[in-house]
């Protein structure tokens, strides 16, 4: 695999960095709510992941997200017989898992419609898949769970999935298996002692397919980050654990890949400095709180609904 | 009354019993040689793997390496698997229904560690987890069969597990079975039912009981989750002054708690009567001096079929035929925890 993307990769990911960004706006204001801050930041993470980070096993046609069929438990309660265990998780949509391809298990559930974004533009999940979105019966859920595109395990939880993915990646050693784990990450919750559970046993058992990639926008629910907890500075503790960290400006696609994959021998973190309102400036006047955005007044709508208009004639 | 004592039931049988299971793995969390997988970890050293003293991230592996197909049997006191780290085993682990096994030892008051050492509310607790099943030991005999039965749950299993001097109690040929009580005395005035260490205590005085013209039944429960054994629902229903439940845990959500319920789902009138710790921490010391201190013995059973019957049996307390109680420093413990 190349270590730099040609400049025609970098404009298709560009396009599904915006395309990330107008869907993501045009639900919020459908809906008069959504995740807005984390589509502007993480549209070229994600993108440049889907795009062009991640093996993974193409599909023929994007898939259509499948209703509610229940929680991953055994139907009729025979907790000894397994065939009554019908369950498929939204992995489905990243395609067949194979030894040698990458997975992805994704942390941050409530990016969950960042997620399914990026999963439209990346041709896995239906176009109109956003119009299940939080509604009654629908895996497209608010707050992604194991059932939910995209999602192959339960993550909600913030720090969870770190270590779920060390053990996935530990079973597929045992395994011999040659495809990387990768975990999609926020920064807030590299404030959760599991984080650095995690990042130990990782190191502690060489598990050097492992991967993460954050989102470093710098904000969580209460507020910016610095006035919370602060956890700067993130690639010094992440190195002193013995893994390797390199930062980057998590809007830079070609930076993003470049240090995305680098083998280096060891667990590796890529920390994607973001900002929150790249490509939606107006959503700077809501600072400093941007974990999530509603509308206060018809005002305001329309004045995003103006945004909308100019991301759309720029696509 | 006295049973054959075992060293360390669990140990040398895990080794065998894994023999031939090579997607069966150990996690353990700096607990090796308490939780008896010393020799484990030194016969399959390439399935064995320390955690650390860090179990939030152990259940989460645990559920990563179950994803991918191996089985994780997870050792270390009871507290440390459901207590601490209780939201990463219900979102990672009981939520997607994995096959993890957690061997929990130390259950109830049963070390002198005190609070921070003893499950007294695990069962309560891991009875309300949806997929969870749970089985709670009462002897080496179960010590032993309990890892097979565990093996073909499909699903996460939580076992109270044994270890140390263990009685042997049911014999070698008659193993665990699945949501089915052992029935150790018939009667038709009282049903007593025990679970756990609980069952040994209570085989202390049942005999005495029996001498005074006390009619009986003692059952013996070993799947505490489900809880849907129909032998359990004949015996209540064949009480005529009272049931009794006996187990090594908090009054509430317990055993006691279970039979309730299941008392008053079918109708069952009789009165009921749980032996069990009543709503209070315990504290540092020896597992007989807290099992006589929190009222959860042999006498405290003597006494509660008395104030059944309004009056007197004329049991002392030195006619309680001595049950063995394991000693604090046995050389089958590597600290005297």
């Amino acid at each position: 695999m190349s270590e730099n993307l040609n400049e025609a990769k970098v404009n298709e990911i560009a396009q599904m960095a915006h395309g990330i960004r107008e869907r993501v706006l045009a639900h919020t204001l459908k809906n008069n709510g959504g995740y807005m801050s984390q589509a502007c930041s993480a549209a070229e993470l994600l993108a440049t992941l889907y795009g062009a980070i991640l093996s993974l096993d193409p599909l023929d046609q994007p898939l259509a997200p499948s209703l509610f069929l229940g929680v991953p438990a055994r139907s009729d309660r025979n907790i000894l017989d397994s065939s009554k265990i019908n369950f498929e998780t939204g992995a489905r949509f990243h395609g067949e898992k194979k030894p040698e391809l990458d997975r992805l298990i994704s942390s941050p559930a409530h990016y969950a419609l960042v997620i399914y974004a990026a999963l439209i533009e990346s041709g896995r999940l239906s176009e109109d898949a956003l119009d299940f979105f939080n509604k009654d019966g629908s895996t497209v859920e608010m707050i992604g769970a194991e059932h939910s595109p995209g999602f192959e395990t339960t993550t909600g939880s913030l720090a969870q999935a770190l270590s779920q993915a060390g053990g996935i990646a530990l079973g597929r050693k045992l395994k011999n298996e040659s495809g990387r784990t990768w975990v999609f990450m926020s920064d807030g919750e590299l404030q959760e002692g599991q984080s650095y559970e995690a990042l130990q046993a990782i190191s502690f058992y060489k598990l050097n397919k492992v991967r993460a990639i954050v989102d470093v926008n710098q904000g969580q629910c209460d507020g910016p980050m610095e006035s919370v907890m602060s956890i700067e500075p993130i690639a010094l503790r992440v190195k002193a654990f013995g893994w390797d960290c390199v930062s980057v400006d998590g809007h830079d696609i070609e930076a993003i890949y470049k240090a995305a994959m680098v083998e280096s021998g060891k667990p590796r973190m890529i920390l994607c400095y973001t900002d929150p309102v790249r490509g939606l400036p107006i959503l700077s006047e809501r600072e400093p709180v941007l974990h999530y955005l509603r509308f206060t007044s018809d005002e305001e709508r329309a004045k995003y609904q103006l945004a909308f208009q100019e991301m759309v004639t720029k696509s | 009354m006295s049973f054959e004592i075992v060293a360390r039931p669990h140990q040398q049988n895990f080794i065998d019993w894994a023999a031939d299971k090579p997607k069966v793995l150990v996690l353990s969390a700096d607990l090796t040689n308490s939780c008896e997988v010393g020799k484990w970890r030194d016969t399959y050293p390439d399935r064995f793997f320390s955690m650390g003293m860090a179990e939030q991230n152990m259940l989460g592996f645990a559920a990563g390496l179950a994803r991918e197909g191996f089985e994780p049997w997870l050792h270390t006191f009871s507290v440390f698997l459901y207590r601490r780290p209780l939201d990463q085993l219900q979102m990672s682990v009981a939520y997607p229904s994995l096959k993890v096994r957690l061997v929990g030892f130390l259950p109830g008051i049963m070390t002198p560690g005190g609070v921070t050492h003893q499950a007294i509310d695990d069962i309560a607790v891991l009875r309300a987890i949806p997929n969870m099943v749970i089985f709670e030991v009462g002897d080496a005999t179960e010590a032993e069969s309990v890892i097979d039965l565990a093996h073909k749950v499909e699903g996460p299993v939580y076992i109270r597990q044994l270890r140390g001097e263990v009685s042997r109690i049911f014999p070698k040929s008659e193993p665990m079975a699945f949501n089915r009580a052992r029935i150790l005395s018939e009667g038709e005035d009282f049903t007593l039912i025990t679970s756990g260490i609980m069952t040994e205590e209570a085989l202390r005085a049942v005999p005495l009981l029996k001498s005074k013209g006390i009619s009986i039944s003692h059952l013996h429960v070993s799947t505490l989750k489900p809880f849907t054994d129909p032998t359990i629902l004949e015996y209540l229903n064949r009480a005529k002054k009272g049931v009794i439940t006996m187990e090594n845990h908090s009054i509430m959500g317990g055993l006691g708690s279970a039979v309730a319920e299941l008392m008053a789902e079918n109708k069952i009138s009789v009165g009921l009567k749980r032996i069990a710790i009543d709503d209070t921490y315990a504290h540092g010391a020896s597992q007989k001096y807290l099992m006589s201190e929190y009222g959860i013995d042999a006498k405290a059973l003597v006494e509660v079929v008395e104030n059944i019957l309004g009056k007197k049996l004329g049991i002392e307390e030195v006619d309680l035929s001595s049950s063995r109680i394991a000693s604090l420093h046995s050389s089958a413990k590597v600290e005297a925890l």
